[in-house]
């Protein structure tokens, strides 16, 4: 059996380090701590192959490549490279002890931000590949993440709007802006213009929104990460009610629009009013959210 | 299913209670752990609990306490962790995460707290931000308790002047401003109960309600305890705020509340100073408000205010307190048409009360708020609302207790109108108030003119009004009410004869229409007070200058004779009697010998005709003896014709005892030891022997009926009368009479059919003790005495 499991063991071991990998900051990606790059980064490191001991690598070259990959899960196995760049390592050839190659590349232009979503998955990875003939190649990953951020919008109108169902409700709400960086904090408020149904409370919700596909193709995912409490108990005419939510407890991203023609992300605020009989009534408003480079 | 309720309800709080307990258990052990994610984790499922629907407000009352306790060890905690390093600025925030809005608010009331002692924001502003937030509870109990929490955490932060929260200039008004915020919002949520839920438990509601009112008031409270509320603050803002609320809101419930509130929060001289804006809210209340309560309390405290010291009354005048109240009593009375007559007096008597505190000099006025209340009766007859009638009392009373003088009253020309309106039941009430008042403070009425409006006054006592059916009356209560009035004639008095006069011809006219249940109560008094006039006028010196004089002895004389005269159809003959007899010695002083005649004759007319009673006959037949035998002015012959005459009715009466007794009594008449032209020993003894003979039959009589002689206690009474007169010098009465009375007498108490009598024995026993003291003591009286034996 001994026999069987060495011939499933890779020939060699190959790891992958960033050049500043100790003091880049780690994001969390799925399961693991990852490094966190923004667009237009220098992505350089090593990348060491070490045989097993007494063993030598016969390869056909070896090259490194950094790939932007959208994945769809109802279309598993379907990668869709949007960036793909490729370093040859070595020219083909034998590799009897540990070796060690330096890469880079530089400037990478990275426009999309990584994304794990429900239905799609938009990543960054490192793929290292020994090329053989036989044994087929071996191939080792390193994901990393990238987040890109956007100054702040210089034109961010507020979200104001009367809405209402005639001889029954009518309320005017505002959200101070339209656009809200990641740490945000929406205020608003909310006025009632007419009351005539028994309302037991009103909540804020935001509710991510994500397309993917096209055409006939497109699947659309909403969740709802935020279930914000505004007001207990029935208001009356005149009332006027204050909006004060914190973005921060809330996994957030920002705004992805039509990514690659592969995907979008979007947020909404959803205003709803329950009245006694647990029927709604809700409004729901785009907004865009963005990362703002930390201060 | 009511009960059921009830219980429900007991579950369901246990169960909050339960709920809260074991998550503020979980808070503890995050606090002592120092982790301050779990404490806001579990301090916010706390608070979860208090988002219950299902209490009443009592209830919810409770379990908002316990979770009030768990707040403040959090807020100690807070302010822990910010010693610890932790912003408050964060923490701030951090609480704002919370989805559910309730226990939201609370924590961030809780940190807001926290914020405002660190000082790192003004804490207007984070006042500001809080009452605010509140903002998100609408429904109505739970709104209320979360903004009562935020008024008592905020309580002694507020940027008042001389707090350590007071900033920049003016920050006094953000603190005001702040409280009145949170006053309006919780007045409107107050009222909002009201509205909401079935028609059916409209009344339910009003008693929560009432439980919850006082959530409400406390923010009153609060702001007149801010130190930089001055009078231009409350005149400017605070009330004119308060009171828009509270015209607006259009509740009941608030408004009387909230107006009450205001008068009992504030103090005195703002109320003094606002007298027009607050006044002016009153019309318009909701007709339902009790405003006279209300009002009535407002000028209650005024009064007092007024009555608390003299230096704050030009205050009153300067605000022309008065004038703004009585106009303002006039406008809400004519806003509300449909205010019982009850509410409209209640009204009048706080105002009397007021003006009579503030003006005490303005008897106008109070004349004024009597003629309102009477325009506003007139036309609706008597008062047949009793509380109404107490109401009108108490009106009618105040002026009494405040001048201690009817005399003032009497200048009210409003008063009787007044009176006017109510029945004859409550005006013997009032009338008896009247007259003691006059009592107790022993008011003079000194002219006739008074007297007249006096008598009009309590004239529910002096006649019988109509509809009055005398079975109703009690007894003992009608005998107080007369004694009173008795007592009432005696105080009225003048020194001028002339005056005088007047008021005993008033006094007369009216008690004369009183009927004969009252006469012989009023009569006695009027005789007697008109007799101190006669002895007055006798004492005075001759008119000088021989002027006629209107006033004379003769013709008082003569009213007094008609006046007892009525007593007739009392018909009263044994007090007429003593009333003849009285007014006969007042003339023997005059030296009016007719008119002393004629009285007699009235009392010997009575006697005879009237008076059938053997022992009426007897207690009249000394009165008799006893004023004859002080009349001088009587000549031989007139003297003549009335001693015979009481001699004679002496010798009729019907018990041989009293016979006995009336006859020895008789024997004065002709012996007047200060009158020399009256002393006829010889009558003297034939008097008494006439006595002693009847004293005999009586003796004999009582031997024959029931076998024994009586006592010997009549013969020792004429012993003594045989005494007296020896002992005057009567020489008719001998030592020998005597002797033989004594013998009598040892023999008759040593005979076997003698009745022991131990008072007879001692009275016989101390009379010898007597001669043989008179015999000791030597002297023309010792040799008097000397010859007789015992």
């Amino acid at each position: 059996m001994n026999f069987l499991i060495g011939a499933f063991k890779p020939a060699c071991n190959i790891s992958i380090t960033f050049s500043d990998g100790k003091s880049r900051k780690q994001e969390n990606g799925q399961t693991v701590m990852v490094p966190l790059f923004q667009s237009q980064e220098n992505i350089a490191g090593k990348i060491s192959i070490e045989p097993f001991q007494g063993k030598k690598i016969e390869h056909n070259g070896v090259k490194v490549e950094l790939l932007g990959q959208i994945e769809m899960y109802f279309d598993r196995g379907n990668f869709y490279d949007f960036t793909s760049l490729v370093r040859e390592l070595d020219v083909p050839g034998d590799i009897y002890e540990r070796k060690t190659y330096p890469f880079e590349f530089s400037t990478v232009e990275m426009p999309y931000e990584t994304y794990n979503g429900v239905n799609v998955r938009l990543r960054y990875v490192l793929k290292v590949t020994v090329s053989r003939n036989y044994g087929g190649s071996i191939v080792e990953y390193q994901d990393f993440m990238v987040r890109n951020y956007s100054p702040a919008p210089s034109i961010n109108n507020s979200i104001k709007m009367e809405v209402g169902i005639e001889d029954c409700l009518h309320i005017e709400f505002e959200y101070n802006k339209s656009k809200y960086h990641l740490k945000d904090v929406i205020i608003g408020k909310i006025y009632f213009l007419l009351v005539r149904i028994k309302i037991k409370n009103m909540d804020l919700e935001i509710r991510r929104r994500e397309s993917t596909g096209s055409g006939a193709n497109t699947h659309v995912e909403t969740e709802t990460l935020a279930k914000f409490e505004l007001m207990d108990g029935a208001p009356v005419r005149g009332e006027s009610i204050p909006i004060r939510l914190f973005l921060s407890p809330y996994e957030l991203t920002p705004t992805h629009r039509n990514i690659n023609n592969k995907f979008s992300v979007k947020y909404y605020l959803n205003l709803v009013l329950v009245d006694e009989e647990d029927r709604r009534y809700f409004k729901q408003q785009e907004i865009t959210i963005y990362r703002l480079q930390d201060s | 299913m009511i009960a059921d309720g009830v219980e429900d309800e007991e579950k369901w709080l246990a169960a909050g209670i339960a709920g809260l307990q074991q998550n503020a258990f979980y808070m503890h052990r995050a606090l002592d752990s120092n982790n301050l994610r779990d404490a806001l984790k579990y301090s916010a499922q706390m608070l979860s609990e208090l988002r219950t629907s299902r209490l009443s407000p009592h209830k919810y009352y409770e379990l908002y306490m316990r979770a009030f306790d768990e707040l403040r060890k959090l807020e100690m905690f807070f302010k822990e962790e910010t010693r610890r390093g932790c912003s408050i600025i964060d923490l701030y925030e951090l609480v704002q995460h919370a989805g559910n809005i309730l226990p939201r608010l609370y924590l961030l009331c809780t940190v807001g707290s926290v914020y405002i002692k660190s000082k790192e924001a003004p804490a207007k502003d984070v006042l500001k931000d809080l009452v605010e937030m509140c903002r998100g509870i609408q429904n109505p109990v739970r709104g209320l308790f979360l903004r009562s929490y935020l008024a008592q955490v905020s309580r002694d932060k507020l940027p008042d002047i001389g707090s350590e929260y007071e900033g920049d200039a003016d920050t006094v008004v953000d603190a005001v401003e702040f409280v009145l915020q949170n006053f309006t919002e919780m007045n409107k949520l107050w009222v909002r109960m009201q509205q909401q839920g079935p028609a059916r438990e409209k009344e339910k509601r009003e008693k929560e309600r009432s439980e919850l009112r006082d959530l409400v008031g406390k923010n009153l409270h609060v702001l007149s305890q801010i130190e930089g509320v001055d009078l231009d603050m409350y005149k400017d803002t605070v009330l004119p705020r308060i009171l828009e609320q509270v015209v607006n809101c259009k509740d009941e419930l608030a408004q009387y509340y909230l107006m009450d509130c205001i008068i009992q929060v504030f103090p005195d001289e703002y109320h003094l100073q606002t007298l027009d804006v607050l006044l002016g809210a009153f019309p318009q209340l909701q007709p339902t408000v009790d405003i006279k309560t209300v009002l009535s309390r407002l000028m209650e405290r005024l009064s007092n205010y007024a009555a608390s010291s003299a230096d704050v009354l030009p205050e009153f005048l300067q605000v022309e307190a008065f004038l703004k109240l009585n106009n303002a009593i006039g406008k809400v009375i004519e806003a509300q048409p449909d205010m019982p007559i009850l509410g409209v007096i209640t009204l009048y008597s706080s105002l009397l009360t007021f003006t009579l505190h503030v003006h005490p000099d303005r008897l106008d006025y109070a004349d004024q708020v009597l003629g309102a209340c009477v325009r506003k009766l007139s036309g609706k007859g008597k008062l047949e609302d009793n509380k109404a009638t107490k109401q009108i009392v108490a009106l009618l009373s105040a002026p009494l207790e405040k001048y201690n003088d009817i005399v003032t009253a009497l200048k009210l020309s409003n008063y009787p109108r007044v009176m006017e309106y109510l029945d004859s039941e409550t005006n013997k009430v009032m009338a008896t108030v009247i007259i003691q008042s006059i009592m107790k403070n022993k008011t003079h009425i000194s002219t006739a003119d008074r007297v007249e409006a006096l008598f009009e006054l309590i004239k529910g006592l002096i006649k019988d009004l109509d509809g009055t059916l005398d079975d109703e009356v009690d007894e003992d209560d009608f005998k107080e009410e007369q004694n009173s009035v008795s007592r009432l004639i005696q105080m009225l008095y003048n020194d001028d004869p002339e005056e005088m006069f007047k008021i005993i011809c008033t006094v007369r006219k009216h008690i004369l229409a009183g009927g004969p249940k009252r006469l012989s109560f009023t009569v006695p008094p009027l005789v007697f007070s008109s007799l101190k006039l006669v002895r007055q006028l006798q004492g005075r010196e001759e008119n000088p200058f021989g002027e006629e004089e209107s006033t004379t002895p003769k013709k008082i004389f003569q009213l007094l004779n008609q006046t007892v005269e009525t007593l007739s159809n009392v018909p009263a003959p044994e007090l007429a009697l003593q009333l003849y007899l009285q007014c006969a010695e007042a003339a023997n002083d005059c030296d009016l010998e007719p008119v002393a005649y004629e009285f007699f004759t009235q009392a010997y007319i009575l006697y005879e005709e009237e008076i059938s009673d053997s022992r009426a006959q007897v207690t009249a037949i000394h009165l008799i003896i006893g004023t004859l035998q002080r009349m001088h002015v009587f000549g031989v012959e007139n003297r003549d014709t009335l001693t015979h005459k009481a001699t004679g009715y002496s010798a009729k009466l019907l018990k041989k005892p009293d016979q006995c007794r009336a006859v020895y009594a008789c024997s004065h008449l002709f012996w007047v030891d200060d009158q020399d032209n009256v002393k006829d020993g010889e009558r003297v003894l034939l008097c008494l022997k006439r006595a002693l003979r009847i004293a005999n039959a009586a003796q004999q009589m009582s031997n024959a009926a029931r076998g024994s002689t009586g006592s010997v206690t009549l013969f020792v009474e004429i012993l003594n009368k045989y005494l007296y007169f020896f002992e005057k010098g009567n020489p008719q009465i001998t030592v020998a009479a005597i002797q033989s009375l004594l013998e009598l007498i040892t023999t008759e108490m040593q005979s076997d059919s003698s009745t022991p009598d131990p008072a007879a024995d001692a009275f016989f026993a101390s009379t010898l003790r007597y001669i043989e003291f008179q015999k000791q003591k030597g002297g023309a009286v010792g040799e008097k005495y000397e010859p007789i034996k015992v």
